[in-house]
């Protein structure tokens, strides 16, 4: 195993055990001590586990999960930036349908293969998103009948 | 449809007059007609035609495909809304084999097996003759797979009601730890995915004392609610994972097919029925043990087939039986998986452990007296189950086209969809942006846990089955103060012992298997250096 997939098991577990005994102190000290029975029971099994698997990164006998490369983190990042300001903030901001319209149409050019250079890729891309937006609406406006948050062109 | 109509009158009004044919073993039969009815046919349609589509698009599990639905089923009663859920269930499994067959790209786990003989026969020009395999194999399988679930369920049902609040409880824990056991790569991480799920339901107020517990954002104050958990947990991983193949264009080459006659291949069918009978059993049995999945089913099918053909040495090389035993498998595992839910809350797989969910929000509980409380919505979701294995042979064969083409959908298209579908989807529950967070946070921290062995489906388990343990835990613990103690009444009695040995058996038997294959990776390894040397 390289050291990249081994000091990020040892963070990505460190995380969960710290969670785990997070919840488990939480627990104990809540009160009143009758509701948390169950939690007690539960946290104590999440915290001991999560000791243990923090235990067999820090030496090096984690076997299961590859980490993340650099390659794939950096793939990532831009459509999960994207995702995170679509979902927490531009939905209610903007509206679901304005906000869904601009997302999808920024993943779709961030991550489609044909050439950025090409207006017929772009007119292909507008079309599809304009697709995307009417069945969207016509499911959810249409035929469910959801009540979105208030459009910001409204 | 008139004369479904009619029969449908008929059969009402000897429910009314208590007219059980054949008492309760033909119970089903009374509530057959049901499922023709315009609205239900009509959802059963959509469901196995839409089942269909998106099975065959790789990345779209059918665990994923039920948990979108979901949002779809609200306004719906609950039978049609199990209706739908079913038949989406029912053929995403066998429209994953559409891809599997045309792009040996498997549309779901369940469908690896099918890669191995279908696509060379796609490649030898017989991708029609395969598809047909595929999809007759897989009714006759289904078929046999929902018969089980009829005949079984009320069995079990009646046996579950000896079943008290230990036995639940225990009942609860060996769920979460059967998948987390089972369907993980790793124990210790499968059962603490487990327990993830267990504390996560536990957030919000506390349904006796009425205290708050662990609640750290205004969005998770009324708790966590399943179907935004759900849909995050499964469809968010997806997309990352789709974002993470970056601009390659992995659009595949679909093999296109000849028209062949269907007969010829039912004919086939009947003529290797030694594999289709080795599918379909092993299907069956794996099915109702919880937390093995259909691909598992297709992959021991597959091989216990070429075991017992005196053609083995065809398998792998087109060979019509490789197709025929791991499709008859996927798809009769389907029933059979949904008996441990139906009757002791205790979803069998992944998808039915969503399906639970999609229970729950339409206020029905599955265990010992769904049959007596609810036999409508019972009866009707497993018959239509029945009838959707034959609509999926008919309309997979017209449809494999559309399906193929559809499973060239380039995967940033996919993530925006699906993306999209997840926000709408999980608003749209309660119409509560918290809920559109949850989804959205859960989603994310499961991707980034999956790349470190951990696993959603135990996940999930835990958190649909915290609730039941807890209340069960609860309940037990007030009658143990009153009576024997809490120890003697969790840790005593022969159902309590029994059901404790097998939560003990299955954490013993995976943990034997993971350092069972440790040492033969660490022999390969050593032989790999050797050689290296």
């Amino acid at each position: 195993m390289s050291d990249l997939p081994r000091n990020q098991h040892i963070i990505a577990s460190g995380i969960v055990a710290g969670v785990g005994i997070s919840v488990c102190y939480l627990s104990y000290t809540q009160q009143p001590s009758e509701a948390f029975t169950f939690p007690r029971l539960i946290s104590t099994v999440f915290a001991v586990l999560a000791i243990w698997t923090f235990g067999k990164a820090l030496l090096g006998k984690t076997k299961v999960g590859n980490g993340l490369s650099m390659e794939a983190m950096t793939r990532i990042t831009p459509g999960l930036l994207v995702m995170l300001v679509y979902i927490f903030w531009a939905a209610k901001a903007l509206g679901f349908y304005t906000s869904s319209t601009i997302a999808f149409f920024i993943l779709l050019s961030l991550y489609d293969p044909a050439p950025h250079s090409e207006s017929k890729s772009w007119i292909r891309r507008a079309l599809i998103t304009a697709g995307f937006l009417a069945i969207m609406y016509g499911l959810f406006a249409m035929l469910l009948n959801v009540y979105t948050p208030r459009e910001f062109f409204n | 449809m008139k004369t479904f109509a009619k029969l449908f009158s008929l059969i009402s009004v000897k429910r009314q007059h208590g007219c059980a044919m054949g008492g309760k073993r033909l119970e089903f039969l009374l509530y057959f007609g049901d499922v023709f009815t315009p609205v239900n046919f009509g959802l059963l349609l959509i469901g196995t035609i839409g089942g269909l589509i998106l099975g065959a698009t790789p990345g779209l599990s059918p665990t994923m495909a039920v948990a979108l639905l979901i949002p779809f089923t609200f306004k719906l009663e609950a039978a049609q809304g199990l209706i739908l859920l079913g038949a989406a269930y029912t053929s995403t499994v066998a429209g994953g084999a559409v891809s599997a067959i045309l792009l040996k790209i498997p549309g779901a786990p369940a469908n690896i097996a099918t890669t191995l003989d279908g696509h060379t026969m796609a490649q030898k020009g017989e991708g029609a003759k395969a598809l047909q395999l595929s999809f007759v194999s897989s009714a006759i399988g289904g078929v046999f797979g929902v018969m089980l679930l009829i005949f079984l369920t009320p069995v079990l049902a009646k046996w579950a009601l000896a079943f008290g609040p230990s036995h639940l409880f225990w009942l609860a824990i060996l769920g979460v730890t059967i998948i987390g056991s089972l369907d993980s790569s790793s124990v210790i991480k499968g059962l603490l995915s487990g327990c993830i799920g267990l504390w996560l339901a536990t957030i919000g107020f506390d349904d006796i004392m009425g205290a708050q517990r662990f609640i750290f954002h205004p969005a998770v104050s009324g708790g966590i609610n399943v179907i935004p958990a759900l849909i995050g947990l499964f469809a968010i991983p997806q997309v990352i994972t789709m974002f993470a193949k970056g601009r390659n264009d992995t659009t595949a080459e679909v093999i296109t097919v000849k028209k062949q006659p269907v007969m010829d291949s039912i004919r086939e069918v009947i003529k290797r029925r030694r594999a289709l009978g080795i599918g379909t059993a092993i299907g069956s049995v794996i099915g109702l043990i919880p937390g093995v999945g259909g691909q598992i089913a297709g992959l021991v099918a597959y091989d216990q087939s070429k075991k017992f053909s005196p053609e083995r040495e065809k398998f792998g090389t087109g060979h019509s039986e490789g197709v025929i035993a791991a499709e008859a498998a996927n798809n009769a595992m389907v029933g059979p998986s949904l008996v441990p839910l139906l009757t002791l809350s205790i979803p069998g797989s992944p998808t039915a452990a969503v399906l639970l969910g999609g229970l729950l929000i339409h206020g029905i509980f599955p265990g010992s007296d769904l049959f007596d409380n609810h036999p409508d919505v019972a009866w009707t979701f497993i018959n239509s189950m029945l009838i959707g294995q034959i609509l999926m042979c008919i309309f997979g064969l017209y449809v494999a086209g559309l399906a193929a083409s559809v499973a060239r959908v380039p995967h940033s298209v996919m993530a925006a969809i699906v993306l999209g579908l997840a926000l709408f989807g999980s608003y749209s529950v309660q119409n509560s942006m918290g809920d559109v967070y949850v989804m959205a946070s859960l989603g994310i921290g499961m991707y980034f846990l999956e790349r470190f062995g951990f696993s959603a489906a135990p996940l999930v388990l835990g958190l649909i089955l915290g609730p039941i343990a807890e209340a069960n835990f609860v309940q037990g613990s007030m009658i143990a103060n009153a009576t024997s103690g809490l120890g003697p009444y969790f840790l005593t009695g022969t159902l309590n012992l029994t059901l404790i040995a097998v939560v003990l058996a299955s954490i013993a038997y995976s943990v034997w298997m993971e350092l069972r294959q440790a040492r033969y990776t660490t022999k390969d390894d050593a032989v790999h250096k050797e050689e290296a040397l």
